[in-house]
């Protein structure tokens, strides 16, 4: 059992981003380490065994959370607040030739390898940065997030409008979104 | 003096503050077409848009444990389902 001790915690990490819940997450474990166990004499070393075995459980974790996504409904749009996502002074001035478009445009991280993402201090960061949102926002995040209420749920327990809902989760992602780029950015 | 540019009429400032109506589904039909033109032909903003939905599944992974493992006792029991099968 040496290699499910080795690798079993970021094998689940990986699944955890693609799918919700926790149950579908260790099924999608247990589906991947039957990949690898029937796939092992087709591994040609090319890429390190742990790479493989990441690889596999993400595939399997996407066609799962592709399976099973729910489709939200339309409703109509409304106003997201006066609190800026982003800093107003990292876009171009009104009179600018592209106004309102980027000065200080986002540092990528959004398709760094997974393993880097869910890394132990990146999760921490996470952690922390939820911990210091307003009461309603964490709960909406929370909810939302980890969850995996869909928004008509979390108006009904909060008892939110659906547009309240959308902002206090606008305002939580945008908020650990900033927190996440301006640790990648001193890390890169 | 040439025309300001904003690509699907929608600028990048617009684009942050309407990221999770368009991830929620709740944007009107012609907003959310020209959302998608502006993310079509802006690389940094499409970056932020998917930074928004990895910053929601970091979120998800980040409540789990840290030294979390998966259920071994359930691993098992599809191991010896597996090898019943072969």
């Amino acid at each position: 059992m040496t290699l499910v001790d080795r690798y079993g915690a970021l094998m689940l990490r990986v699944a955890l981003m693609h799918v919700r819940s926790r149950a579908v997450a260790e099924e999608v474990v247990q589906e991947a380490w039957l990949g690898v166990v029937r796939g092992l004499d087709r591994f040609e070393g090319r890429s390190s065994l742990k790479t493989w075995i990441l690889r596999i459980v993400a595939n399997l974790a996407r066609t799962r959370a592709v399976r099973e996504q729910r489709s939200v409904p339309l409703s109509s749009l409304e106003p997201e607040g006066d609190e800026p996502s982003v800093d107003p002074t990292r876009f171009r001035p009104l009179d600018d030739r592209y106004p309102g478009g980027w000065a200080v445009p986002p540092h990528a991280w959004a398709r760094l390898p997974e393993e880097s993402l869910v890394a132990d201090e990146t999760l921490r960061l996470v952690r922390e940065a939820i911990d210091r949102l307003p009461a309603r926002q964490q709960e909406v995040i929370t909810l939302r997030d980890v969850e995996g209420w869909d928004s008509d749920e979390v108006c009904t327990a909060l008892d939110l409008t659906e547009g309240n809902q959308r902002v206090l989760l606008h305002r939580a992602r945008s908020k650990i979104r900033q927190e996440l780029e301006d640790y990648f950015e001193a890390a890169a | 003096m040439t025309e300001p540019i904003v690509p699907g009429g929608i600028s990048c400032r617009e684009v942050v503050e309407l990221v999770t109506a368009y991830l929620e589904g709740a944007l009107d039909p012609d907003t959310r077409a020209r959302f998608e033109v502006h993310l079509e032909l802006c690389g940094p903003c499409f970056e932020y848009v998917e930074q928004i939905r990895a910053t929601s599944r970091l979120v998800a992974v980040a409540a789990t444990e840290l030294d979390e493992r998966p259920d071994r006792d359930a691993l098992l029991k599809a191991f010896r389902a597996f090898h019943k099968e072969t």
